[in-house]
């Protein structure tokens, strides 16, 4: 599904990424972890087309995607959520989500401004869609609140309803339980479920051990730039250099 | 002969480009501390030179004492600005900062109007208007005392910024305002200090200035805006390169007046800011640095 | 939706039934202003309310349309209802070109790149006096005729401007609430995050600065073509200040918002006869106190100062 290859990055003389590679499967949750300062966000940041790396590639469904900007991986199903909720705060619930339908409409500046017949058809379609994903999240009985005052915990809900209205087969998550109460990441870690059981590829960059260990069918180690360890996560609890790693280290 | 009238142009074209980097330094010593583009710098231009004249006829000052003066009034005014409508400012986002430093640069501007008329005013020459032969040409004593004063001011800069405790912490601010708080830097009084250095450097500009080009309420604009020019040729920096960004546009100018039309030579000075954000952002001697564009 | 539409259809018939309660020419002439200043702040609101980029420039764009419709119908003596959609068309294309590059910046180089480009209009409209006519102006441009009737009176020229004024609002609205509108916001608030949603920020920013050019430069020619005389004193850099106040005190990313800017400016100056050529001072004054203490403008500002009033209890301020 996605192949990242020898991905380097470095920041003004500091190595933040050196060389990593890894790939990821259809429709499995992969989780990606590692100490603060592993590189973890970097890491998402080239793959989501947020930076362009100093070396490697990425590869999407057989498709050399490197450097492409955001806007074009959205349109090749690729979607990602922020640590720090990146919400249209002065937009409604609902209209967030309208926005995720972007790339799944057509009419343009001049239908939309001229109310077309087939813009205003449209439009019926995009909130309909949206109204869908509401309901999947669990959040359509906030619809015309307006995002920025949602507590975290919904705003954080409110960003996977979008980005799933953008209709990815892969989705990428920076920490989605950052911030959640131990009730909202149970929540979570079944709406995680839920959303692999859609077909959507899941990729998660996660500090939460306990739900990283439930949820993940396969997991990616990084430490200090590097790709220490991969694979289930039996295999990862088990694995020495990983236990090292973290040894001393307060997560 | 062709000769002697590009020197000429060079000439007055060097003077009238050290007074674009004085006011591009004002702008970039506010901008490094702050990240606000101060809109209202060119009136502190405008309001040195004004101020001059009214200390000379009304208070009746000798030239060497109405000088000070103006610029000390000045700097009263550019600290009541930051006081009443930059610090209170509760959503400090770039577009209200544009807004609110237009709005006090037409304030001021306006005031200006109230107090001297729409009318030009002259003021004396520091030192007579005797022309100087140089070469094929000429320069005016005042061309001299401008390029005199700019270089000693450029000094007093540099010892400033490198050699005293507040000057570098003005440094550690404009080089990232965060870290300089944490260290203990009181950014906020920094602030200030940067308003206060860049309203006197604008006022010395406009004094030393308005003996040539004469002076009015709306000088400000033009004036200002050509130091904004000279600031982003030079990469916002407040030394050198600045300098030398206003004294090749005060050159171009001042050649494309003579050489192609005198009409378009305001035009100059905003092809090349345009041509230089577009092309070069960071500005003709800068590293890229991805927060200005 | 449909309180959307009743304030709509409650607006038209207002404007309708204007003249007949303020008649007497010269208000009229005044009401002609109040609708073409309302189009040029609805275009930079479109682009600076909405977008979130901003334009010291628009003056230039006015201008442009003004100069080129007025060109073209007297120099080359051309139909106006063709000149204006030509003129229109041609800055359209100006604006989009150089939209890739000027957009690129942001914040206060973007205000000052505009500045610039507005600036460098206003002198080649003063110095290609074989064109323009220079800084003495350019006369005798025909005014608009359709079908038998010429509008050459105040009362005419108020209909004809405020059909154009609500088609323009009418137009904006619809923008305002569809997918393009929606993604305009979106890139307002976050664009890292509209990008990733798979909105091309770029492209879609490009576009509103073009539209907004179109529709000032529209209004430019409306303005040429009532007014049958224009000179570059009209296009200059404080007129793009005007057009910033207007959106600032209506409302930043309100259409009915940029109404009452438009409509406070451009009445103001006529009740402080005396004090014209001090207007300038209140524009500065009142630039300042909209950002300090009402960031979301006229629009939101006087329900909430009322809600405040009522309820004597704090009234939540607006958001821009």
């Amino acid at each position: 599904m996605l192949e990242v290859s020898g991905i380097t990055q470095i920041f003004g003389g500091v190595t933040a990424l050196d060389s990593v590679s890894f790939s990821i499967r259809k429709g499995d949750i992969t989780g990606v972890i590692g100490p603060n300062g592993a590189g973890k966000t970097t890491l998402f940041n080239i793959i989501t087309g947020i930076y362009t790396q100093s070396a490697g590639t990425v590869t999407l469904e057989g498709k050399d995607v490197t450097g492409l900007p955001p806007e074009k991986l959205a349109r090749r199903a690729m979607v990602r959520t922020f640590q720090n909720i990146e919400l249209f705060g002065a937009m409604t619930v609902l209209e967030n989500v309208m926005v995720g339908m972007h790339t799944k409409s057509t009419s343009g500046l001049l239908a939309c401004a001229l109310k077309m017949p087939w813009s205003i058809t449209e439009e019926h379609r995009i909130c309909a869609g949206a109204l869908k994903w509401l309901d999947f999240t669990g959040i359509l009985d906030l619809a015309d609140h307006t995002a920025g005052s949602l507590p975290f915990g919904k705003g954080r809900l409110l960003e996977i309803a979008r980005a799933l209205a953008v209709g990815p087969r892969i989705i990428l998550m920076d920490e989605p339980a950052a911030g959640l109460n131990s009730q909202e990441t149970l929540g979570l870690a079944s709406l995680i479920k839920r959303i692999r059981d859609l077909g959507i590829t899941v990729v998660l960059v996660e500090h939460d051990m306990e739900l990283v260990m439930d949820i993940c069918d396969r997991i990616v180690v990084l430490n200090l730039g590097k790709k220490l360890a991969e694979g289930t996560p039996r295999e990862i609890q088990e694995s020495p250099e990983v236990i090292a790693a973290y040894l001393g280290d307060d997560d | 002969m062709q000769f002697d009238q590009l020197l000429q142009y060079t000439l007055s074209g060097l003077s009238t480009g050290a007074i674009y980097a004085l006011i591009g330094i004002g702008f970039s010593i506010i901008y490094n501390a702050t990240g606000i583009i101060n809109f209202a710098q060119g009136e502190f231009v405008m309001l040195g030179g004004l101020l001059t004249l009214s200390s000379l006829e009304l208070l009746k000052l000798p030239l060497w004492a109405a000088i000070p003066c103006s610029v000390a009034f000045s700097t009263v005014i550019g600290i009541l600005f930051e006081r009443l409508a930059i610090r209170p400012l509760k959503q400090p986002t770039p577009i209200n900062l544009v807004i609110i430093t237009i709005g006090g640069s037409i304030l001021i501007r306006g005031l200006a109007m109230l107090v001297w008329g729409k009318d030009t005013h002259a003021i004396p020459p520091f030192s007579g208007d005797t022309p100087i032969p140089v070469g094929g040409a000429t320069i005016l004593p005042q061309h001299l005392w401008i390029l005199a004063i700019t270089l000693i001011i450029i000094i007093i800069n540099k010892i400033y910024f490198y050699h005293t405790i507040s000057g570098k912490a003005m440094r550690a601010c404009a080089y990232n305002r965060r870290a300089a708080g944490l260290v203990g830097i009181d950014v906020r009084r920094m602030v200030l200090f940067s308003f206060i250095i860049s309203s006197a450097m604008g006022a010395v500009a406009g004094i030393i200035v308005a003996p040539l080009t004469m002076t009015a309420y709306d000088v400000g604009v033009m004036l200002g805006l050509k130091g904004f020019c000279a600031a982003i040729i030079g990469g916002m920096s407040s030394g050198i390169s600045t300098v030398i960004g206003g004294l090749i546009l005060g050159v171009l100018e001042s050649l494309g007046a003579g050489l192609i039309s005198s009409g378009y030579k305001d035009a100059i000075a905003f092809i090349i800011l345009l041509l230089i954000l577009f092309i070069r952002p960071q500005g003709l001697f800068g590293k890229a640095d991805s927060e200005r564009v | 939706m449909k309180r959307d539409l009743l304030l709509f259809i409650g607006f038209s018939l207002l404007v309708l039934l204007a003249p007949q309660l303020f008649s007497g020419g010269y208000l009229m002439n005044v009401l002609v202003f109040v609708g073409i200043n309302t189009m040029l702040s609805i275009a930079l609101n479109l682009l600076l309310g909405y977008a979130g980029q901003i334009s010291l420039g628009h003056a230039g764009f006015f201008g442009l349309g003004a100069y080129l419709s007025g060109i073209l119908t007297t120099t080359y003596a051309l139909d106006p209802w063709f000149a204006m959609p030509l003129a229109a068309a041609v800055v359209g294309g100006m604006a989009f070109l150089i939209g890739f590059p000027i957009l690129k910046l942001k914040g206060h180089y973007l205000a000052m790149a505009t500045l610039g480009l507005g600036i460098i209009i206003y002198i080649v409209f003063n110095e290609t006096v074989e064109l323009t006519g220079g800084p003495s102006g350019l006369s005798g441009i025909p005014n608009l005729k359709i079908a038998g009737i010429t509008f050459d009176s105040d009362v005419k020229n108020y209909y004809l401007i405020w059909t154009a004024t609500l088609l323009v609002m009418i137009f904006s609205l619809n923008l305002a609430g569809s997918r393009v509108g929606r993604a305009l916001r979106a890139v307002h608030d976050s664009e890292v995050a509209a990008r990733v949603l798979g909105v091309n920020s770029r492209i879609l920013k490009v576009q509103i600065f073009a539209l907004s050019a179109v529709i000032s430069s529209l209004a430019g020619s409306l303005y040429a073509h009532t007014m049958t005389f224009i000179s570059p004193a009209s296009f200059g850099f404080n007129f793009s200040i005007e057009l910033l106040t207007m959106v600032v005190i209506g409302g930043l990313g309100s259409i009915y918002g940029s109404f009452l800017g438009a409509a406070l400016l451009t009445l103001l100056p006529e009740f402080l006869r005396g004090a014209n050529d001090y207007d300038i001072i209140i524009y500065g004054g009142l630039l300042m106190v909209m950002v300090m203490y009402m960031p979301g403008g006229l629009v939101r500002g006087i329900p909430s100062l009322y809600r405040y009033l009522v309820k004597s209890k704090k009234g939540e301020p607006g958001h821009a």
